[in-house]
């Protein structure tokens, strides 16, 4: 299952706050800074698509009116 | 012909006939009994009722001084006593008793009549709160029970259609007074809830006297409101009368009007409600997204993301630090074992053999010389005298001996030494010293002594 924006956001503030723990070994900082970097694009993503589509309910609500 | 001057005025004849009242006696003071019946106090403290009986009624009036000393209220049915005068109202053209005391005279009989029904069912538990059926939200069809001629109808109507015209109404036109009334009503409620998609009923009728009202008193409306699967609004009379109806209705209304508003909501209320929802869930979801990109910049923003060179610096400077710490540590450590080695070779040399073995190897030298000294002086000695010897040796030769021209024999086993060795026909070899001589022995001559002992 696709996880939501709010699960893909808390794993990456989790992520963060491990990082800025600086207590992580090499490899596993690397392998967490991708899936950080891959959790931001997808939140960015979904963030876009939520907007679009508000916009478009907006717009054509409007039109409705 | 009668001119003018023969025709009285409305106020003179109205005058003259308030005189004949008034003057007769049997009127100034009159007892008279009957039952109460369209009781109204006014604010000012009047009361005006009418007072009735089965075949009369006349219109009285009680002013606020009288009404004061009144010691109970005066209500609807109730049977009294009073005393008063008659006149003529001249402004109504109408007479009226004027009251000046009253006393009960128990209570009306369709008063006993309501009390008795209202306790059976009460008793029955028909008015009980927990009997009661909620109301559909947005009701689909409203059967409407009432007269079709009336205020009740038309205002029912109008309200349904000011406030919900999605919702279909039928009404089933009824008697709603007099004789007939009840079992019409009855029947009213009976075929609404034969009809299938019908979820509210209004049940009611506009104003009247207690007479005019009494059909929602009667115990067979009561309990065809009570069996109804329909739920019931009931919408009889005046905010002020009350009923059996009201009490056994799933909702009572005090007035046709308020019904139909009970009934259904109000529809500008429910777009209003609408576009405030879809505001609401807009501005919420907007705030949403909004908030959500806060979040996910302050995310993005955070320095790990920003210089990512911060995740792996550390350890760099980590691995640096190490190696430095591991070249001090070997040079270190190189340092130390080569002062060991040091140390130790030259304790080593201090106790090495190489001297013992040098010292040795004198000493051996040193004796070998001796040795060979010695040797050599033996050895030359030993030449001397072998030499001497040698000579002498020379001089005791057989050799010597035989060039004299001495000679010895040889039989197979060696020198013959005696003639006791040999046997005639022997060979012997004879030894000259410069030859060999092989001879057979003829005979022998025993005794004599030459020879010589070799």
């Amino acid at each position: 299952m696709e996880r939501t924006f709010e699960q893909a956001m808390k794993q990456l503030e989790e992520i963060v706050r491990r990082l800025e723990q600086g207590d992580v070994p090499l490899e596993e900082s690397i392998d967490l800074y991708k899936k950080g970097m891959e959790l931001s694009a997808e939140c960015s993503a979904k963030l876009q698509q939520a907007e679009k589509q508000l916009v478009q309910f907006i717009d054509a609500e409007e039109e409705a009116d | 012909m009668s001119s003018a001057a023969n025709y009285l005025t409305v106020s003179a004849l109205t005058r003259y006939i308030k005189r004949k009242f008034d003057a007769d006696p049997y009127l100034r003071k009159v007892y008279v009994k009957g039952e109460l019946s369209n009781v109204k106090y006014h604010s000012n403290g009047h009361i005006y009722f009418t007072l009735k009986d089965a075949g009369a009624r006349i219109a009285c009036a009680m002013f606020a001084s009288q009404a004061r000393a009144l010691s109970f209220r005066a209500e609807e049915g109730m049977n009294v006593f009073v005393t008063g005068d008659i006149s003529v109202y001249e402004n109504a053209g109408n007479y009226q008793f004027y009251a000046k005391t009253m006393e009960p005279d128990g209570v009306g009989a369709l008063f006993v009549a309501y009390e008795q029904l209202k306790q059976k069912l009460e008793k029955e538990g028909l008015f009980s709160p927990t009997r009661k059926q909620p109301l559909p939200p947005l009701p689909r069809h409203i059967g409407v029970i009432t007269s079709s001629t009336g205020a009740a109808i038309r205002d029912i109507l109008t309200t349904l259609e000011r406030r919900f015209p999605l919702a279909k109404v039928t009404v089933i036109p009824t008697l709603v007074q007099g004789p007939g009334a009840a079992p019409a009503i009855v029947k009213a409620i009976e075929r609404m809830n034969e009809v299938p998609d019908v979820d509210v009923l209004i049940v009611g009728r506009g104003g009247g006297s207690i007479e005019d009202l009494w059909a929602f008193n009667e115990e067979a409306v009561a309990r065809a409101i009570v069996k109804s699967r329909v739920p019931i609004i009931s919408a009889v009379g005046h905010e002020t009368d009350t009923t059996i109806a009201d009490f056994v209705a799933d909702l009572r209304a005090p007035t046709p009007t308020a019904a139909a508003e009970l009934a259904v909501p109000d529809q500008l209320q429910l777009l209003q409600n609408i576009r405030s929802f879809s505001d609401r869930i807009t501005q919420q979801t907007l705030g949403k997204v909004k908030q959500s990109r806060i979040d996910l910049q302050r995310v993005k923003q955070s320095a790990v993301f920003q210089d990512a060179s911060r995740l792996y610096r550390p350890f760099v400077e980590q691995h640096l630090r190490m190696t430095d710490q591991l070249q001090q540590t070997t040079m270190r450590t190189i340092e130390r074992v080569g002062q060991q080695q040091e140390r130790l070779s030259l304790r080593l040399m201090h106790v090495s053999p190489v001297e013992r073995i040098q010292r040795a190897q004198q000493q051996i030298d040193t004796i070998r010389q001796r040795i060979l000294y010695s040797t050599q002086q033996q050895t030359t000695a030993k030449k001397h005298q072998l030499v001497n010897r040698i000579r002498t040796l020379e001089a005791l030769s057989p050799l010597q001996t035989l060039q004299k021209g001495f000679l010895y024999a040889e039989k197979e086993h060696g020198v013959v030494k005696t003639i006791e060795e040999i046997q005639p026909k022997d060979t012997l070899q004879l030894h000259f010293y410069d030859g060999t001589a092989t001879v057979q022995v003829q005979s022998l001559e025993k005794g004599g002594n030459h020879g010589t002992d070799i």
